[in-house]
């Protein structure tokens, strides 16, 4: 009957002990939102309270010398009442349209190169490097040194002349829509081959061959295994090319040669002119676009796996 | 269900070399129609790349393959009336089970009803029909091997290629699958031709087992015919259950064959015995299996009944003398 009770005060002294005292006394329940505090506070000063102040500077008013904290729409009214502010909205989404589909179709070719073509693992390597070999200069360098080559008198034209398939400079080459849609290509396309890539790298080399042992040809392949098992890196590379382009200022500014314009460069104009609540405006509704573009893709593909 | 044909298959001094290595020398074999035939070695033997030879995934490098007494070199995989069941089993992770059935259907351009309802007819035969909807991801391993085998049968093939179908498994699915198979073989009547590593799986299922090693074939026959008379020392190591005797002209004796009885370390061994040491001793239930060390055969297996155990129970240690009768030693080959 007594060494019952006793061997029981033992136990329970020895349970006392063997936990070490690491919670510093912070109660177990705080811990949690401790251990997420750091991140939080990031995305709080860097992401939350910008995007606040320009949502809440919209709705402020101004005239040419001064911006007037006060709750106006004139801004949104302004904006949305002119024709010249749905024109560039247009302006800008034609160029994403034209840049993604070409980005894609380029993109998914070089991707499916690299992935299924190029055998052995080391060259897979070098050529991929190749692609990132033009992101060690910047945007604008790789930008500008379109304008020599495409220019009136530049290598296109004086070439074409030289060998007399035309008389004149061909006009279209610089300074328009053409060469807007060729920098945004040019800088963009690699934004697309890498998750396209990724994603086909993960595709299992024998559902392949059980889609050949079922007599599927080589397009049926294409289309029945690589393109859907690809979705989901075609959906980031997407992304990337969509927030960028529709975001962009300097690319249309300098290949259009201010013939053209963007709903960037339409901000960058207003900042220029000291009228921040417009422009803030302008930001806002960009911004929810931009937004509602990348969720109606993330409907019809989910990207979740991928990451 | 159309009943589809078995079809020989018959390999003429087939090789394959990767540049220089040669991954399978020359080898020849003649599988009758409707068998099942296990391509038995050990890993790196060319036992696989026979298989995708015959499936047409790996290109032959020299020699005739004839399926039906149809030569199909350079044949896309697709018209040689195979069908393939891949080791990771390589079903559509976009696809239901349904659709990954359904796929060569749909290849062919088969209406949607139409090919849905007869995939959901396979499914049935390998008892999936239940999970028809399901994506794979959502299916255990043994049920993913169900599917893959419901999509090579869609075809119709008159020749099932299985490459190690059972080795993802764990050991009591693999017994299960093990019957399946041969159920399904007997009931389609097609052949089917079996890659393992495995020799109690191509002793189980196969009426043709073919070992091979280095790429050549070292023997191929009934399995008793294996077992009974392996052709050479490798035959009879891998297969196991042997001991190959190395003292005078090759023998083999089987492990089953032999009596001991306690002896003295002093004991010389006869022509028909040896002397030597109890290294390990198994309990397996019906039977124990002991393991000799002697001077002139290391290693060497005795499997008794557990009643002749019983009658004289040994310990590990002990020194005893393993004899057997002349007429159970078997001669092996060059």
């Amino acid at each position: 009957m007594l060494g019952i009770p006793m061997t029981t005060t033992v136990t329970t002294e020895a349970a006392d002990e063997a936990p070490p005292a690491r919670g510093l006394g912070i109660p177990t329940a705080w811990r949690p939102y401790l251990q997420v505090a750091p991140l939080t506070a990031v995305f709080v000063l860097f992401l939350v309270i910008p995007i606040l102040t320009i949502v809440i500077v919209s709705f402020w008013d101004y005239d040419s010398v001064q911006v007037i904290p006060d709750f106006v729409l004139t801004n949104y009214q302004e904006l949305l009442g002119s024709p010249v502010t749905w024109k560039i909205y247009l302006n800008t989404v034609k160029f994403t349209v034209l840049v993604w589909a070409l980005t894609l179709l380029i993109g998914f070719i070089v991707a499916y190169f690299l992935a299924f073509h190029v055998q052995s693992v080391v060259w897979q390597t070098a050529l991929f490097l190749v692609c990132t070999i033009p992101f060690w200069t910047s945007n604008i360098i790789r930008m500008i040194s379109w304008i020599p080559f495409l220019g009136r008198n530049g290598l296109i034209n004086q070439t074409l002349i030289n060998l007399g398939i035309v008389d004149h400079p061909l006009e279209f080459l610089l300074f328009s829509d053409f060469s807007v849609v060729l920098a945004f290509v040019h800088l963009y396309t690699l934004f697309m081959v890498v998750p396209i890539f990724n994603s086909m790298m993960r595709i299992d080399r024998s559902l392949i061959e059980a889609a050949r042992d079922a007599g599927a040809s080589g397009w049926q392949i294409l289309t029945n295994v690589i393109v859907p098992l690809s979705k989901s890196g075609i959906a980031i590379g997407s992304i990337f090319i969509v927030t960028l382009v529709m975001g962009d200022f300097i690319t249309v500014r300098l290949m259009s040669g201010g013939q053209s314009a963007s709903v960037g460069l339409m901000i960058a104009n207003q900042i220029s002119l000291l009228q921040y609540p417009a422009a803030a405006a302008n930001a806002v509704v960009l911004l929810v676009i931009v937004l509602l573009m990348v969720a109606a893709m993330l409907r019809i593909v989910d990207i979740r796996k991928e990451l | 269900m159309s009943v589809s044909s078995a079809s020989g298959v018959e390999l003429i001094g087939l090789v394959k070399a990767y540049g220089r290595t040669v991954a399978v020398d020359h080898v020849s074999l003649k599988i009758p129609p409707g068998s099942y035939c296990c391509l038995l070695g050990p890993s790196g033997c060319g036992k696989t790349s026979t298989l995708r030879m015959i499936a047409g995934h790996e290109d032959i490098s020299d020699g005739d393959l004839l399926i039906g007494n149809r030569q199909v070199n350079g044949v896309p995989p697709a018209r040689r009336g195979t069908a393939m069941m891949f080791q990771s089993y390589a079903l559509f992770p976009h696809l239901d089970c349904t659709d990954n059935v359904a796929f060569s259907l749909k290849m062919k351009g088969v209406a949607k009803a139409e090919r849905r309802a007869r995939a959901r007819e396979l499914l049935a035969l390998v008892q999936m029909d239940r999970y028809a909807d399901r994506l794979p991801a959502q299916l255990s391993g043994g049920q993913q091997q169900r599917v893959a085998l419901a999509r090579a049968l869609i075809t119709n093939p008159s020749v099932l290629l299985l490459d190690e179908p059972l080795s993802a498994l764990d050991p009591f699915l693999r017994d299960r699958m093990r019957a399946e198979l041969k159920r399904l073989q007997t009931e389609l009547g097609i052949t089917f031709i079996h890659v393992t590593h495995s020799q109690t799986e191509a002793m189980a299922l196969a009426d043709l087992v073919v070992v091979m090693n280095e790429g050549r074939i070292e023997q191929a026959g009934p399995p008793q015919e294996i077992f009974n008379r392996p052709a050479t020392a490798f035959v009879a190591r891998f297969i196991g259950g042997h001991n190959v005797l190395t003292r005078g002209p090759a023998m083999t004796i089987r492990a089953d064959r032999i009596a001991l009885a306690p002896a003295a370390a002093t004991e010389v061994p006869g022509p028909l015995s040896l002397v030597g040491t109890v290294q390990s001793l198994e309990y397996h239930g019906a039977s124990v299996h002991l393991r000799l060390d002697a001077a002139d055969a290391e290693d060497f297996g005795v499997v008794l009944s557990e009643t002749a155990f019983a009658a004289q129970p040994l310990t590990v240690g002990a020194v005893v003398r393993a004899s057997w009768a002349a007429e159970d030693l078997h001669p092996l080959g060059p």
